[in-house]
């Protein structure tokens, strides 16, 4: 047994509004520059949709992800370690920008400059890849935001497999949820595995997986290997890159910037244990049915004094095995199994995980009889299909979903009986195989989501890495190069260069 | 004066030029980390690359290694092998042709897309556009000196290149009189060839140094990266 932690996250998708707050504040800070105007470490989908970027969930299409082999064991879609180099002088596996969308500014210089005219002026949009005029705006990184866009479109989504989609085009019978993406922080990435160079590592004290951008050599296999799409190459610069969990924010005990912002206080950090011996293993296994309850295998009970023991001799810091013991992430995940691992047939063990939503009761169920279970409606007669939250969270198995939508029904019931008639119904908690006292907490944690049970993240031990003395003068975060930003100050002949404009807020 | 321009060109630049390559990329490996990538433009338009990018690439590394085999490999190497010279030539020819020419339509597509696809050319520095028009007519140039190979199939005249890449590497002073008097259409090739090493640690041909053959025997497929190792390992 090898303990590792990881930060692990979980996104309440019950809760959340599509805001698209998590979106911005993330491209504010890490993505508002050139070549990276089209990734979005973190964005929002609605679904059912394609999502962005075009059909990512088709694996057929993007051969992303792993698949287990005749002989049991495990290797990228793509192709072994041959078959991955072969495709290096053009990889048939990446998509191109207009799967994305060509990022565009508009013409707003056109408004102030325009002469007089008859017609008013208007701010057309520009490409900012060619400089060129574009007629027309095709695609967006929200393109199908509140099911915009005609249903024959949006249901090619690969969630509705096995699902009989044509009645959910229907005015009457439509459904939607929102679905916050971003990179996955996996146990068993692709995007390493498929990295020519070995430019991307997942960091041992807190799993956060990380391309080295002076290593990176722009071979891009790591674009097609994830199956999320969270692999983004920086058209500018040649180099790919990815959602970074905020780790100089995660090592300072904060939480990420989507995290800090989300205004529905969705967004859960803490710290999962697991056995870093076992992965190879849970991700192999043959029915991808049962890859969810292998990941559950693999995570280690931060209670256990011999998981305890162990996890100090492998080097684990106190701080963190005590975070351990009170994550948010862990009581969701293991403790009340409301929380699934997004797509878990990709074999790649994603670490952020989701807590699928409620949904209205259908008005075709309420039209005949409600279909009613111990006062509580029947989950499988809520709006959004069971087999749909069954595709996207645990490779089709409806039982975990049920099992959950009934606890969270169950939390409401029970509180609601709490609250409005004073008694504590311990019956409706334990139809659900919980306890009173376990509902109560999964309602403090859930529902009311205060900051410090939602964030419980251990500092980072830098002091063990580094000499900080080292460290003074230097300059912090930056794009390689040591302090440079990759872009020379000087020409060769040492000719200084021009003063740049400065703004007011360099002034001072 | 043809003597000393010779000189010039096939004796003396043949040491600045690799001079440059070896301590260019010697000092961009080490300084400029961040600028060190293979600059792929398939994200911004795939059409042609995909045809243009394998042809090229496949053609000109059979080239590459065609001429690094052929004129460095000494040549009493090959006569222990009793490889004669005509027949080296003919492979030379053959070979090289067939694969020049996969070279040069990839090339040609490429070159094509870069100057005229909005989105390539809006993104293309003039190294990158500089060092693929170069790349094109050197391609161009190996294929014009087919026919006059084919002129004289005995293989002497390729011993007399052989020779000059050997009294390169040798530091033979005399290196550039095997050219004297060979077709100015090799003697052209051989300068752009050169020149293009020159150029090589300020274009994006530094790829080529990091091509990852390492990943073959590369262990398992995970990689983990820890600070803690770095202090107590």
């Amino acid at each position: 047994m090898k303990i590792r932690a990881q930060i692990g996250k979980v996104l309440n998708l019950d809760k959340c509004i599509g805001c698209h707050t998590c979106s911005v504040t993330c491209k504010n800070v890490w993505t508002s520059r050139e070549g990276m105007e089209y990734a979005w470490f973190n964005n929002v989908e609605t679904k059912p949709g394609i999502g962005y970027p075009k059909d990512w969930e088709n694996q057929k299409r993007w051969n992303g992800g792993w698949v287990r082999t005749a002989g049991g064991s495990i290797r990228p879609r793509m192709g072994g370690k041959w078959r991955l180099l072969a495709k290096i002088f053009a990889n048939p596996d990446l998509p191109e920008i207009d799967d994305y969308y060509e990022p565009f500014t508009f013409d707003y210089a056109h408004l102030q400059q325009a002469g007089e005219s008859k017609a008013f002026p208007t701010a057309r949009p520009r490409s900012l890849i060619s400089g060129e005029r574009m007629e027309k705006v095709k695609w967006g990184p929200n393109w199908e935001e509140i099911l915009g866009g005609e249903f024959a479109k949006r249901s090619e989504d690969y969630n509705f497999e096995g699902v009989q989609k044509e009645i959910y085009g229907q005015f009457e019978n439509t459904f939607m949820m929102y679905l916050p993406r971003l990179c996955e922080h996996c146990l068993n990435p692709t995007c390493v595995a498929a990295c020519p160079s070995g430019a991307i590592y997942k960091r041992e004290e807190d799993g956060i997986v990380l391309i080295d951008q002076e290593a990176c050599r722009g071979w891009r296999m790591c674009v097609s290997g994830c199956p999320y799409k969270k692999i983004y190459y920086n058209w500018k610069t040649g180099k790919s890159e990815k959602c970074i969990f905020c780790y100089p924010r995660i090592e300072a005990g904060q939480p990420t910037v989507c995290s800090e912002t989300c205004v529905g206080r969705i967004r859960y950090l803490g710290v999962m244990l697991y056995d870093a011996d076992r992965i190879e293993e849970a991700a192999s296994v043959e029915d991808v049915e049962d890859l969810y309850q292998a990941q559950l295998d693999i995570f280690l009970d931060p209670h256990d004094p011999a998981v305890i023991e162990q996890a100090r001799k492998d080097g684990v810091p106190e701080a963190w095995l005590e975070a351990a013991r009170h994550s948010p992430v862990y009581k969701m995940a293991m403790e009340w199994k409301v929380a699934f691992p997004l797509h878990p047939e990709y074999r790649t063990l994603p670490m952020v995980w989701y807590v699928p939503p409620l949904s209205p009761i259908n008005s075709a169920a309420t039209a005949g009889q409600i279909s009613v279970n111990n006062g509580m409606p029947d989950v499988r007669s809520l709006r959004i299909p069971l087999k749909y939250l069954a595709n996207l969270l645990t490779a089709g198995d409806e039982e975990p979903i049920a099992r959950c939508l009934e606890r969270m029904l169950a939390m409401r019931g029970y509180m609601r009986a709490k609250t409005v008639e004073g008694v504590r119904n311990e019956g409706i908690a334990s139809a659900v195989g919980l306890t009173g006292a376990q509902i109560e907490e999964m309602y403090k944690v859930m529902a009311l989501a205060d900051y410090e049970d939602r964030f419980v993240i251990p500092t980072g031990h830098r002091e063990d890495a580094e000499d900080m003395f080292d460290e003074r003068g230097s300059c912090g975060f930056s794009f390689g190069n040591g302090c440079s930003s990759g872009t020379s100050e000087t020409n060769l002949f040492g000719a200084p260069a021009r003063k740049k404009l400065q703004t007011p807020t360099e002034v001072f | 004066m043809d003597t000393y321009l010779n000189h010039l060109l096939f004796g003396i630049y043949p040491y600045i030029a690799l001079a440059t390559l070896v301590v260019g990329s010697i000092i961009r490996f080490d300084r400029e980390p961040y600028s060190w990538r293979s600059g792929s433009s398939q994200l911004l338009r795939r059409r042609q690359l995909m045809w243009g990018s394998v042809l090229f690439h496949i053609g000109v590394l059979i080239v590459l290694f065609g001429h690094i085999f052929g004129l460095l490999v000494p040549i009493w190497i090959y006569e222990s092998f009793h490889i004669q010279h005509a027949w080296k030539q003919g492979l030379a020819v053959f070979g090289g042709g067939i694969a020049g020419a996969f070279a040069f339509a990839g090339a040609s597509m490429l070159l094509h897309r870069r100057l005229f696809d909005p989105r390539i050319r809006a993104n293309s520095a003039f190294a990158d556009t500089g060092i693929l028009v170069l790349l094109w007519l050197q391609l161009a140039l190996g294929l014009a000196t087919v026919p006059i190979s084919l002129s004289h199939m005995d293989g002497e005249q390729m011993v007399r290149f052989m020779a000059w890449a050997n009294g390169i590497f040798t530091f033979n002073p005399t290196a550039s009189l095997f050219l004297d008097g060979s077709h100015w259409i090799f003697r052209l090739h051989i300068f752009l060839g050169l020149t293009i090493f020159l150029l090589f640690p300020f274009t994006r041909l530094v790829h080529m140094l990091s091509a990852p053959v390492r990943y073959l025997w590369r262990g398992g497929y995970q990689i983990v990266r820890s600070r803690r190792s770095m202090s107590h390992g």
